[in-house]
């Protein structure tokens, strides 16, 4: 029995030995319980952006339409290009614009949530707000173009008003509107947990010291939602910069190219990963940045 | 990818480029290529290379199938409708993968099928790289019944029969025609001028593909024949330049560029556009739906368009159940279901009647009542590469073409 019970006693005592170990070192605690998300993290994330970086730098064999590995920089040329300059110019406007779009209907949207509605009206518009995202992309950027078509709805509406007919179908207007739209819910959950977390006592203390609604709104209320509205339109910006299906279902195709869709016209046929993933690079340097400032602002003290 | 499975029963496009929200031919035509293929282009593979020879003896006769059918198609290729019945019939159970591109179709037929696949209804320009790769083998036709009905010029198209060896059976085939408002219209038009003319503006709609170039190219082959185009697809930089400003002089006029079948459709529903360029499917629908449209191939200058095949792999594991495959697929029932539900038309000229019994006018619709000369003038899609057919390397790239679309619509 002794010769079982030696090297029992022995894995006890390694055991104890070792979490004894683990105990007096709590960095070395913290890595082996985090490295299987983080190697998951570096090997997933990380290395499917570097290949994408390297592939970058490759080229397209002319004669046989194959990739050619090599180190050029003519992809990064490339982005100097007319008319490339001006296709990420008008995806940053775009991104942007309906940035702002999105803040202007979502702050008072999700103040009336946070601090007027009732209990019952406000479970109410949380289901508003989220029902779409339950439904297909596709099935509402579909449903837009009804819309925006020519004698569509909203032509009919506008007749009907007498205001004439805009027909603005397959325009950057209607791509606007449809972004607009389909990013509400990204801006105004964040801005709804920033204003719901401000304390009554904040809004009282305001009035007492002789501020008016206004007054409270600039110095009160605006700057402690302001995290969640950075928030929200870090959102709204990276989608819109990224999104390549409503420039190729609203857009016309004449003028209204953004950098998602033209990735993505590189990556099928012409088989141009090289370009494709020169262009990809370009959101993410305009991301970084966008990052970088809203950190400056505290976005993330606050997230 | 929502936008693949959502638009799968659509026109060509459908299955395989609405989601990569390319346009029909393109897709089924995909690019890569093998240097040594290249050179071979030019039609029936005279450019003085043979195809490998195959080991395997071309069979005589169909033996008990082996339960088994592995195919590389084409998204909407392989349909319960017709592949269900097969099962049944055959006792071969139909395993199909479907590829996105040609490529995609060429590196899953490297090395002979890799003994795993039998069958891939390959596309235009993928039947010669997969001939002369040595990853198909020939066909023994009078195994096919069916293929003594096909149209003459799909029977042994240079496509895909070398030296009069078949290496694979036509399936179906497509125009990119001209489609317009019989309001505006009263005669078909005979020209494709029609889409650059100022008469239009605003109303003009075009796919959302660099492909157009090629259409604007046979354009200029009878309009500008200093240029001297012989092919669409192999363009000198001066010619490839004079498609691209034709192209550039027309964006004032065009509506929008249409990326699905659907966006064009609803186009001329509305009456926003009057004349534009369109697949056979999108008429069906517009004239279904009640709409004063027809289309039609411009008899002075001819279009572009595609053609598929089923192939043969090299190493094909189960060649019994892949001809009985090739047998049932032909016949004129099963080109009827397909064609009708894919929006093309079928190889087999015996099955005007069939297809309309299955959708009524979709006969007419998808021009399958047409006489072969009513196709002739079909410039089938390949992939242009630099290499040309007349063995110089001055040709314009299909990255090249990407990029100047993207110039062409901003």
């Amino acid at each position: 029995m002794t010769l079982v019970a030696a090297p029992e006693g022995r894995s006890k005592k390694r055991v104890a030995r070792t979490s004894a170990a683990l105990w007096r070192r709590p960095w070395l605690r913290a890595t082996l319980t985090l490295s299987p998300p983080l190697a998951w993290f570096l090997v997933i994330y990380l290395a499917s952006l570097i290949v994408m970086l390297v592939t970058a730098f490759w080229t397209v064999n002319p004669f046989t339409n194959n990739l050619q590995h090599g180190l050029s920089l003519a992809n990064f040329r490339a982005l100097f290009h007319a008319p490339i300059p001006t296709i990420i110019g008008r995806t940053v406007l775009m991104a942007a614009l309906v940035t702002v779009a999105d803040i202007i209907i979502a702050v008072p949207f999700a103040y009336f949530m946070a601090r007027v509605a009732s209990p019952r009206a406000r479970n109410a518009l949380f289901v508003a707000v989220l029902l779409p995202l339950w439904a297909s992309y596709l099935a509402r950027v579909y449903a837009w173009i009804v819309i925006l078509t020519k004698d569509g709805t909203l032509d009919w509406a506008t007749q009907h008003l007498g205001l004439g007919s805009p027909n603005i179908g397959y325009t950057n207007t209607a791509m606007w509107l449809v972004f607009t739209y389909i990013w509400l819910p990204f801006m105004i959950i964040p801005v709804y947990g920033a204003l719901e977390r401000i304390p009554d006592s904040f809004i009282e203390a305001s009035a007492d010291l002789g501020a008016r609604n206004v007054r409270t709104l600039r110095s009160v209320l605006l700057p402690l939602a302001l995290p969640g509205i950075v928030a929200g339109s870090i959102f709204t910006f990276s989608l819109t910069l990224g999104d390549f299906i409503t420039p190729e279902l609203i857009g016309s195709g004449s003028n209204t190219n953004m950098i998602g869709n033209v990735i993505y016209d590189n990556i099928g046929l012409a088989n141009n990963l090289p370009f494709a993933a020169a262009l990809a690079v370009v959101p993410i340097v305009i991301m970084t940045l966008y990052l970088l400032a809203a950190r400056a602002l505290g976005a993330f003290e606050a997230m | 990818m929502k936008l693949r499975t959502s638009s799968r029963k659509r026109g060509r496009g459908a299955a395989v480029a609405l989601a990569l929200a390319i346009p029909l031919v393109a897709a089924a035509c995909g690019s890569s290529a093998s240097t040594s293929t290249t050179t071979t282009a030019a039609p029936g593979g005279g450019g003085g290379l043979t195809p490998p020879e195959q080991n395997a003896p071309v069979q005589t006769s169909v033996g008990a199938g082996e339960g088994q059918l592995n195919l590389i198609a084409w998204e909407g290729y392989a349909q319960p409708e017709w592949v269900k019945p097969f099962e049944q019939q055959t006792g071969c159970q139909v395993n199909a993968k479907y590829a996105g591109s040609s490529s995609e179709m060429v590196s899953l037929m490297a090395n002979g099928g890799g003994g795993q696949y039998d069958l891939v209804s390959a596309s235009g320009d993928a039947d010669l790289r997969l001939i002369y790769g040595g990853d198909v083998r020939p066909v023994n036709m009078s195994l096919v019944p069916s293929w003594k009905e096909f149209r003459p010029f799909l029977q042994s198209p240079a496509f895909n029969t070398i030296n009069g060896k078949h290496y694979g059976v036509s399936l179906q085939f497509g125009p990119n025609d001209l489609l317009y408002s019989t309001k505006v219209f009263k005669t078909a038009p005979t020209s494709w001028s029609v889409i650059y003319s100022k008469k239009y503006a605003g109303e003009i709609t075009i796919p959302n593909n660099p492909i157009q170039i090629a259409d604007a190219a046979l354009y200029l082959s009878k309009d500008k024949p200093s240029l001297g185009i012989s092919d669409v697809y192999e363009l000198t930089q001066p010619q490839f330049n004079a498609a691209v400003s034709l192209l550039k002089q027309q964006k004032p006029l065009i509506k929008a560029y249409w990326n699905l079948a659907s966006n064009e459709i609803s186009l001329f529903q509305n009456g926003e556009t009057v004349v534009g360029a369109a697949w056979p499917y999108q008429t069906g629908q517009l004239q279904a739906a009640g709409a004063k449209v027809a289309d039609t191939i411009p008899s002075a200058d001819g279009a572009t368009g595609w053609a598929d095949t089923w192939m043969l792999a090299a190493k094909a594991p189960h060649p019994n159940c892949a001809y009985k495959w090739l047998a049932y697929i032909s016949t004129p029932k099963i080109q009827a279901e397909q064609a009708v539900s894919y929006g093309e038309t079928p190889a087999n000229a015996d099955t005007c009647a069939l297809m309309n019994k299955i959708a009524k006018g979709s006969c007419v619709s998808l021009h399958a009542n047409e006489a072969d000369a009513y196709f002739k003038t079909i410039k089938f899609w390949k992939t242009p590469l630099a290499q040309c057919g007349n063995g110089k390397s001055d040709c314009v790239p299909f990255v090249d073409w990407q990029t100047a679309w993207t110039q062409i619509t901003g």
